[in-house]
C-alpha cells in the first residue's frame, strides 16, 4: 500500500503557477529523493505533505494529497495532529534556544506530556536513533546552540523523531553541513528506513544516489520523470532528466 | 583638485559636523543636570524624601508625590503591559491578512505621536467623567496606559519580528499550534526586547505632566494615596508647582525634587539596559 499520494495538484502563489498537476505515490519505509536545479518546485511539493506552505499568504493548492488514504487537505484534519504524523527536517539546522533536553521533549510537551520518566526515556531513546547520544549525554542540560552544525542537525532529527511520527520530510538536510557530518546524516537516513517512510528534497546528485530507493526529477514546477533511483541515474526514460543527471545543466 | 580629494574633504567636514552636534547636545544635558545637582543635592536628605508638601520650603518635602508616582508607575503597569503584549502579540502573529488588522496598525503608528495633552481630555472625559474615577490614581493610570499602549504595542511586535521564522517553522512542524509557538518559542526568545520597551515606556509615563493635570491630579496633597481610588500628585507635578512659587526655597526644592524624579528614571533605563543585554547574551542565533 502506499503511504503518501499525490493526485494531479497544482499550487499557486498569487497567479503564479509553480507546480503544475504533479502526481506520485511513495511506498513505506522508503527513502525518496526530490532533485532538479533551484526553483524547479521541489521544496514547495515537499512542504505541502505537512502544509507547511499554508502560511503563505498567497497559497493556493488544487488536487488531492493522502496519507494512508486519507486527504491531508480535508477540513475535518486537524494540522497540528497530521503533524505529529508527519515530521520535518530542515535545510540550516534549526534547534530551539533551550537546552539539548528541551529540544527532544518539545513535541511531547506540547502535547502535554508531564511524566518524567516518560520523556526521560523518549530523549535517551531518540537521541540514540539519530546516533547523537554518545555525544551528548553527559551534557543535556546545555543550550542545544552550543552544538556543532551537524549535532545540531541530527538533534532536529532526535526532535522529530521523539513525537514518533511515520512520515520525515527532509529539506536539504545536509547542504549547510561538511562532508564529515552530511556522511553522519546519511547513515542516519538509511538506518531510519526500516520504521519510517522519508522524502529528502537534494542538490546533491551523488547523495540521492546512495541514499534513495526512488527518485523524482522536478523541473520548471513538472514532475519530469520518477522511478528507480539506478533507473533515474543510468538509464532516464526522457532526456530532460539524462542532461540534468550528467550535469549538462541545472 | 581631483575629484577623490574633494570626497575627502567632505567626508572629514561632515565628520566634524557629526561630531558638533554629537557635542552639543551632551553639552546642553550636562549644563542642565550641572545646574540641577548644583542647586538641588545639598537640599535632599532624608526628611526632604518623607515630608508632606508645606508652605514652608525649609520643612517642604515629596512624600505624596513620590508615593503617588510609584503608585502611578504600578498601576500603568498593570493596565498597560497584558494589553499591550496581548495587541502586540494579535497583531505580528494571527492579524496579519484582514483589512482590519492593517486599519489598526496605521492608526496604532499614530497614535505614538498625538499630543499627550489630548490623551488627558480623553482620560478627563472617559475615566474621570463617564466611568467616574474623577481625578482618581486610577484615572490617571488609565489615561497614562492609553498613552504608553502604542509604545509596548510597537515594540513587542518589533521584538516579535526579530525572532528567526526558522524558529517559528520548526515548532509549527512540531505540531504546535499557534499560541503553543508564541508562548513556548516566540515570548521567551523576544522577552528582552519586550521588557525593555516596557520599561522605556513606563518611564515616559513617569514623567508625564500635562495629562495628569488635565484629569484633575492634584498640586498640593497632604496625605499619602493608600488606594487606588484616592487624589493623588506626582512628582512632575510637585515640580511644576514648586517652580512657579516665587520664594528661592522653592527653586531649590524643585531642583531636588527633579534630581529624585531623574534617578527614578536613570534606574529604570539602568534595569532595561541590565535586561536588554543579558537576554541577547543568552539568545544568540
Amino acid at each position: 500500500m502506499n503511504k503518501l499520494d499525490a493526485n494531479n495538484v497544482n499550487v499557486f502563489y498569487g497567479s503564479n503557477k509553480v507546480i503544475k498537476d504533479v502526481s506520485i505515490s511513495i511506498k513505506q519505509n522508503t527513502v525518496t529523493a526530490f532533485i532538479g536545479p533551484s526553483g524547479c518546485g521541489k521544496s514547495t511539493f515537499l512542504r505541502l505533505f505537512n502544509r507547511m506552505n499554508d502560511y503563505i499568504d498567497t497559497f493556493k493548492m488544487e488536487g488531492k494529497i493522502e496519507i494512508d488514504g486519507s486527504n491531508i487537505y480535508d477540513k475535518q484534519i486537524r494540522v497540528e495532529e497530521l503533524r505529529k504524523q508527519i515530521g520535518m527536517v530542515f535545510q540550516k539546522p534549526n534547534p530551539f534556544p533551550k537546552s539539548i533536553y528541551e529540544n527532544v521533549i518539545y513535541g511531547l510537551r506540547i502535547q502535554g506530556i508531564k511524566d518524567k520518566k516518560i520523556l526521560d526515556e523518549s530523549v535517551e531513546q531518540s537521541l540514540k536513533q539519530a546516533a547523537l547520544w554518545d555525544e551528548v549525554k553527559d551534557k543535556l542540560k546545555d543550550s542545544a546552540l552550543a552544538l556543532s552544525g551537524g549535532q545540531q542537525q541530527r538533534l532536529c532529527i532526535a526532535r522529530t523523531l521523539a513525537v514518533q511520527p511515520t512520515v520525515i520530510l527532509m529539506d536539504e538536510p545536509a547542504s549547510a553541513l561538511d562532508p564529515i557530518s552530511t556522511a553522519k546524516i546519511e547513515d542516519l537516513i538509511y538506518q531510519l528506513k526500516s520504521k519510517y517512510t522519508i522524502v529528502i528534497v537534494t542538490h546533491n546528485m551523488q547523495q540521492a544516489g546512495r541514499i534513495s530507493d526512488k527518485t523524482a526529477f522536478f523541473y520548471m514546477g513538472e514532475l519530469v520523470e520518477y522511478d528507480e533511483t539506478k533507473t533515474i541515474f543510468t538509464n532516464p526514460k526522457q532526456e530532460r532528466t539524462l542532461n540534468y543527471v550528467t550535469g549538462r545543466f541545472g | 583638485m581631483n575629484s577623490s580629494k574633494i570626497n575627502r574633504i567632505k567626508d572629514n567636514a561632515f565628520k566634524y559636523f557629526g561630531i558638533a552636534c554629537t557635542v552639543f547636545g551632551l553639552a546642553m544635558l550636562a549644563i542642565f543636570l550641572g545646574n540641577i545637582i548644583i542647586e538641588g543635592i545639598a537640599r535632599i536628605d532624608w526628611a526632604f524624601i518623607t515630608n508632606f508638601p508645606s508652605r514652608n520650603p525649609d520643612k517642604a518635602g515629596i512624600l505624596p508625590a513620590l508615593v503617588g508616582t510609584l503608585w502611578i508607575m504600578g498601576l500603568t503597569a498593570v493596565i498597560a503591559i497584558p494589553l499591550g503584549i496581548a495587541a502586540g502579540i494579535y497583531l505580528e502573529e494571527y492579524g496579519k491578512k484582514s483589512k482590519l488588522a492593517t486599519l489598526l496598525e496605521i492608526n496604532i503608528s499614530n497614535l505614538a505621536g498625538v499630543p499627550s495633552i489630548i490623551y488627558g481630555l480623553l482620560g478627563l472625559e472617559i475615566f474621570g467623567r463617564i466611568m467616574g474615577m474623577g481625578g482618581s490614581l486610577l484615572a490617571g493610570a488609565s489615561t497614562l496606559s492609553l498613552l504608553i499602549l502604542p509604545i509596548i504595542i510597537v515594540s513587542t511586535r518589533e521584538a516579535l519580528k526579530a525572532v528567526p521564522s526558522s524558529i517559528k517553522e520548526a515548532s509549527f512542524a512540531m505540531g504546535a499550534s499557534k499560541w503553543q509557538t508564541v508562548w513556548h518559542q516566540l515570548l521567551p526568545a523576544s522577552f528582552g526586547g519586550v521588557i525593555t520597551g516596557i520599561i522605556l515606556a513606563l518611564s515616559r509615563a513617569v514623567g508625564e505632566t500635562a495629562p495628569l493635570i488635565v484629569i484633575g491630579a492634584l498640586a498640593y496633597v497632604p496625605f499619602v494615596p493608600a488606594s487606588p481610588t484616592d487624589e493623588f500628585s506626582v512628582l512632575p507635578i510637585q515640580i511644576f508647582n514648586w517652580i512657579s512659587r516665587p520664594q528661592k526655597g522653592f527653586a531649590i526644592n524643585a531642583a531636588s525634587a527633579i534630581i529624585i524624579l531623574l534617578m527614578v528614571t536613570f534606574i529604570m533605563n539602568g534595569i532595561a539596559m541590565y535586561l536588554r543585554n543579558r537576554w541577547q547574551k543568552k539568545v544568540k542565533w
